[in-house]
């Protein structure tokens, strides 16, 4: 086990080299430049020469991959153009929020994906699997940032049931221990601030979670048909074994393998959708960030951000390859 | 489904199936038993004739999507909204663009107008014809799909088509450049491609054409991973092994036998595309790298303007939410029909 | 025990898939055997002909939708008679495993292959013989080595894909007689198997029938496995049983046609060099409803008009010997 997670940490240098220089390729070279996207377009030729050479884009390709490597390895992502600061300190002061709003919405989709997922396939053609699947289309097919109005408009607005935006209602104090809100209330026992955090991420919550859950109910769903057609199901059944032993060690064990890697896959596209949700909810994390950088081109954000979703992708990936070889012993054994 | 010649006499066809009875009109006995014996022979196995023997792929596809509610129903979408695309100048009953009934509206003193008789879903919030609009909006939304997915998909069909091509006839220095190709289709595949699209949007500028080019740009990974995997299992078939040893020629090999089998996937891969290019291109218009000219209908940009009405006038939002749902969920379903109707995996 | 009556008795069963009128498939049609004690009843052909559905519908594994079945199968269980058919799915869960035991084809298919041999084999010592953890792996261990798996504690942390066919096939075993079942179900349990294993796994089988006084249904195509194991012997052909005896009467004089013809289709060493095998000619789909005659005319050498004048009745000849061949071969003596 330990010389299969070594070796695997090991298979990560030639994908972060390839990785960087893709995004050094997509991010610096590609036509256009970053000199369009920091100078305003009637900028004169003088200018963006001039831009040009500041930024060290006359110099050899070689040396300007160099420059860009030591750059990122300093954690040195370039300043806001928005605020002034380093992107990376814009970026960690608002990860907590982010990081939050994200395990609460891949809570929602793993926790209704996978029964709902095993349900629809084990009722085959029936009533829940229709629903299923359809509403499962729908959630793909409906626009992130427009849910979140609809969910904002209807149960915060008009309902009043939730907060409409931001992570904590105003006035409530809290020790601040970390940026993690749930975390320090769990850990001083403020359980009103917990509360409170909750209601805050329900709405952007169940808003992020609508993309996850619906790739999960529908991977769960044509997993578990293929499994249920298994050989080794009808022997554990032909054992005689409880419905809930055929279900849990050896349908929903062999089932999962596929799904653990959708869900790996399905992170990185959970912080594009934080962009959508957190604005529309003013939720205080990268997402919101974000989403004002792209109204304004702030540039250095935005290929910051790139640099740590594929930061991120590969961490999380790694993740996945470790929880699957401890589900699947024939990953090990290769 | 070989035994007998007369086997091939179409079961909905009994006159001719069952001949006169035995023996009977002055042939010699025993010649006439025994053709009465082989066309009830026939007859009774014409019955299990049509089980789909021998018909293409294709064809016993297209059967079943034919009876797939899911393929109707998605089919029946995408053709209306094909129908109002493409006529949208003759459905339009007012000008998409002039203000005419500018002087109605107010929105910041939230004084909006809905649906009436010269306005079936009233005005937006210029004063103009929210109708005319939505019908015009889907021929450019139409537009930005179909060129965004062209891009993905002949751009994705280049790369994943020579790195199939590649791994299958190339031999070693053929595996090499599959690999080194397919390294950096999976690490585009990495980001997300709202991602993706962003920083494409973002390099170049907002505009329509951005938002067009950026979600094809995004798709191309999924086409070259597709393309590649299906054309690396159809190498490993028999026929072309027998093409490989009869020596034709590999360029012929990869176009005339590997490619025309391997464009299933990629095909259904197109049909969904279509559905996320018109979602992707919604919120890049709400990210605000969409066309920044608000006078030019097309439904992302004006779902993203409404957002900002949302409250006072939820109707200016809801139509084009509404039409990009449907269209997309339109698409999705006569691709997920046709994935399931090829794959024999998925089948029951 | 008594010896008289069968351990299990199945009169009249039948299985129809699908809706009602034409579109339903007759997959078994009136089938009846007895297994008794300590004996192997075999349950003979070609792929198609009904032989696994008859085991799935004894087993109660058959989906419960869109089928149908007929007919009785009385077990004899400790606390009395019991017909199988009629059990409600609760009480077969508790029989599958117990006092009936099922093994299958594929012997790699059959294992789920994320979960260890040790936990395949003491799930059901702990559902049925109400095992604790340790007592259930010792037992595990005693039954690998019984069924010759050697270094059984080895194996039982291992998974599927480390052990050879055989060895798979002999895990299989174990889990099947792990409780000590009355009746035993093998469907084609060595056909995918090489021909030395499939030797050793047969001699395992006969071994066991006497040592346990199990009775065991086996269902082959293989005629070589009917001549060494089976004391009776049933012939099916498309859902219907064409012939039975016992097995010295069925080899030494078959009396239907395609009985004849199975026995001609295989290879023989005493024949005379070059001269050719005897094939049946098309293949199982080339049958017409019973119904309407018999189903194996239009595959046979001596069809006749009679043949196709209703369903052939059910024929004694004698010593538990009956067809159902309207013409069938009389001893062919010149």
């Amino acid at each position: 086990m330990l010389r299969f997670l070594v070796r695997r940490t090991l298979q990560l240098i030639p994908t972060l080299g390839g990785l960087s220089i893709l995004l050094f390729v997509w991010l610096q070279r590609l036509p256009g430049g970053p000199e369009y996207a920091l100078l305003p377009d009637d900028a004169t030729p003088e200018q963006r020469e001039q831009m040009r050479r500041s930024l060290g884009l006359e110099e050899p390709i070689a040396v300007q991959y160099l420059t860009f490597l030591r750059r990122i390895l300093q954690g040195d992502l370039g300043t806001s153009l928005q605020t002034g600061r380093p992107v990376l300190e814009e970026f960690l002061t608002r990860f907590p929020a982010t990081f939050e709003l994200s395990v609460t919405a891949m809570a929602i989709a793993v926790s209704v994906g996978l029964p709902l997922g095993y349900l629809a396939a084990r009722r085959r053609g029936g009533v829940l699997d229709f629903a299923a699947v359809g509403g499962s289309l729908l959630g793909i097919c409906t626009p992130v940032f427009f849910l979140a109005f609809v969910l904002k408009v209807v149960f915060s607005e008009g309902l009043g049931l939730f907060p409409s935006a931001f992570r904590l209602s105003p006035g409530l104090s809290r020790t601040e221990l970390s940026g993690f809100v749930v975390l320090d209330g769990l850990r001083t026992g403020e359980l009103d601030v917990v509360w409170d955090a909750l209601l805050h991420l329900a709405l952007p919550g169940v808003a992020l979670a609508s993309i996850p859950l619906a790739v999960i109910v529908r991977m769960t769903r044509a997993s578990v048909l293929e499994v249920l057609d298994e050989d080794y199901v009808r022997t554990a059944d032909a054992k005689g074994l409880h419905r809930s032993t055929v279900r849990t060690r050896h349908v929903m064990r062999n089932a999962m393998l596929p799904v653990v890697t959708s869900i790996g896959l399905l992170t990185g596209s959970l912080f594009a959708g934080a962009v959508l949700t957190e604005s529309v909810f003013a939720f205080p994390g990268i997402g919101s960030f974000v989403y004002v950088a792209t109204q304004t081109r702030d540039y250095p954000v935005l290929t910051g951000f790139i640099l740590v979703i594929a930061a991120m992708y590969v961490l999380i990936n790694l993740l996945v390859d470790i929880s699957y070889s401890l589900l699947d012993p024939r990953v090990r054994a290769q | 489904m070989t035994t007998t010649p007369s086997s091939q006499n179409l079961p909905g066809d009994p006159g001719t199936a069952v001949p006169a009875e035995a023996g009977g009109d002055g042939r010699t006995p025993l010649l006439g038993r025994r053709a009465a014996k082989v066309d009830r022979l026939a007859e009774l196995m014409g019955e299990r004739a049509d089980d789909g023997h021998g018909a293409g792929v294709w064809r016993t596809a297209f059967r079943r999507l034919r009876r797939s509610p899911m393929a109707i129903s998605g089919a029946v979408i995408v053709a209306l909204f094909l129908l109002v695309a493409l006529f949208a100048p003759l459905i339009a009953p007012y000008s998409a663009t002039s203000q005419a009934w500018g002087n109605e509206v107010f929105p910041n003193q939230n004084v909006f107008v809905g649906p009436r008789a010269e306005n079936w879903l009233g005005l937006d919030n210029l004063g103009r014809d929210q109708f005319s609009r939505m019908v015009v909006g889907a021929r450019q939304t139409l537009l930005v799909g179909v060129v965004a997915t062209l891009v993905g998909f002949c751009a994705g069909a280049l790369l994943g088509g020579s790195a199939g091509a590649a791994a299958v006839l190339g031999g070693r220095r053929g595996a090499w450049y599959d690999n080194a190709v397919m390294r950096v289709i999976d690490m585009m595949l990495a980001l997300p491609t709202l991602l993706l699209a962003v920083t494409v949007a973002a390099l170049v500028g907002p505009s329509l054409t951005t938002v067009m080019l950026a979600v094809g740009i995004a798709q191309v990974p999924i086409f070259a991973r597709l393309l590649r995997g299906a054309m690396i299992s159809q190498g490993s078939r028999d026929y072309v092994l027998a093409a490989r040893a009869l020596g034709v020629r590999k360029r012929r090999i990869a176009l005339a036998h590997i490619l025309p089998n391997s464009l299933g996937p990629v095909i259904v891969q197109s049909t969904l595309t279509l559905a996320t290019a018109i979602i992707d291109a919604a919120a890049l218009s709400y990210l605000g790298l969409g066309n920044p000219d608000p006078s030019f209908p097309e439904w992302g940009t004006m779902l993203a303007d409404a957002q900002r009405f949302l409250s006072s006038a939820p109707q200016l939002a809801v139509y084009p939410a509404l039409a990009i749902i449907v269209t997309a969920l339109g698409f999705t379903l006569l691709g997920e029909a046709m994935r399931e109707a090829l794959d024999p995996k998925l089948r029951k | 025990m008594s010896n008289g009556t069968p351990l299990l008795a199945v009169e009249e069963l039948s299985v129809v898939f699908g809706g009602r009128g034409s579109d339903e498939v007759r997959a078994v049609d009136g089938v009846s055997f007895t297994l008794n004690e300590g004996k192997v009843t075999g349950l003979v052909g070609e792929s198609g002909c009904g032989k696994s559905v008859t085991s799935l519908a004894l087993m109660g594994l058959l989906p419960s939708r869109g089928v149908r079945i007929g007919g009785s199968a009385v077990m004899r269980l400790p606390e009395g008679e019991t017909d199988l058919l009629r059990l409600p799915a609760r009480r077969m869960r508790d029989l599958r495993g117990s006092q009936l035991a099922m093994i299958f084809q594929d012997p790699l298919s059959s294992l789920n292959p994320v979960v260890p041999i040790g936990v395949q084999v003491t799930e059901i010592l702990r559902r049925h013989r109400r095992m604790g953890g340790s007592a259930a792996a010792k037992e595990a261990a005693v039954l690998l080595d019984r069924v010759g798996i050697p270094d059984p504690t080895r194996r039982l942390r291992e998974y599927p894909h480390q052990l050879s066919g055989g060895m798979r096939q002999r895990a299989l075993i174990a889990m099947a007689v792990a409780c000590r079942p009355r009746v035993m179900i093998a469907d084609e349990p060595t056909t995918a198997l090489d021909v030395t294993i499939q030797a050793q796994i047969l001699e395992l089988l006969k071994e066991l029938v006497t040592e346990e006084g199990t009775a065991l249904l086996m269902i082959t195509h293989d005629l070589g496995v009917v001549a060494g194991l089976c004391d009776d012997i049933n012939v099916l052909y498309a859902g219907r049983a064409v012939e039975s005896a016992p097995r010295g009467p069925l080899f030494a004089e078959p009396a239907h046609p395609y009985t004849i013809g199975l026995l001609g289709s295989v290879p023989r060493l005493d024949a005379p060099r070059g001269e050719p095998l005897t094939p049946i000619r098309g293949s199982v789909n080339d049958n017409i409803a019973w119904t309407d005659g018999c189903a194996f005319a239009p595959r046979c050498d001596r069809y006749a008009a009679e043949c196709l004048e209703g369903p052939p009745p059910l024929v004694p000849a004698g010593d538990g010997h009956t067809h159902r061949c309207v013409d069938p071969a009389e001893e062919e003596t010149e």
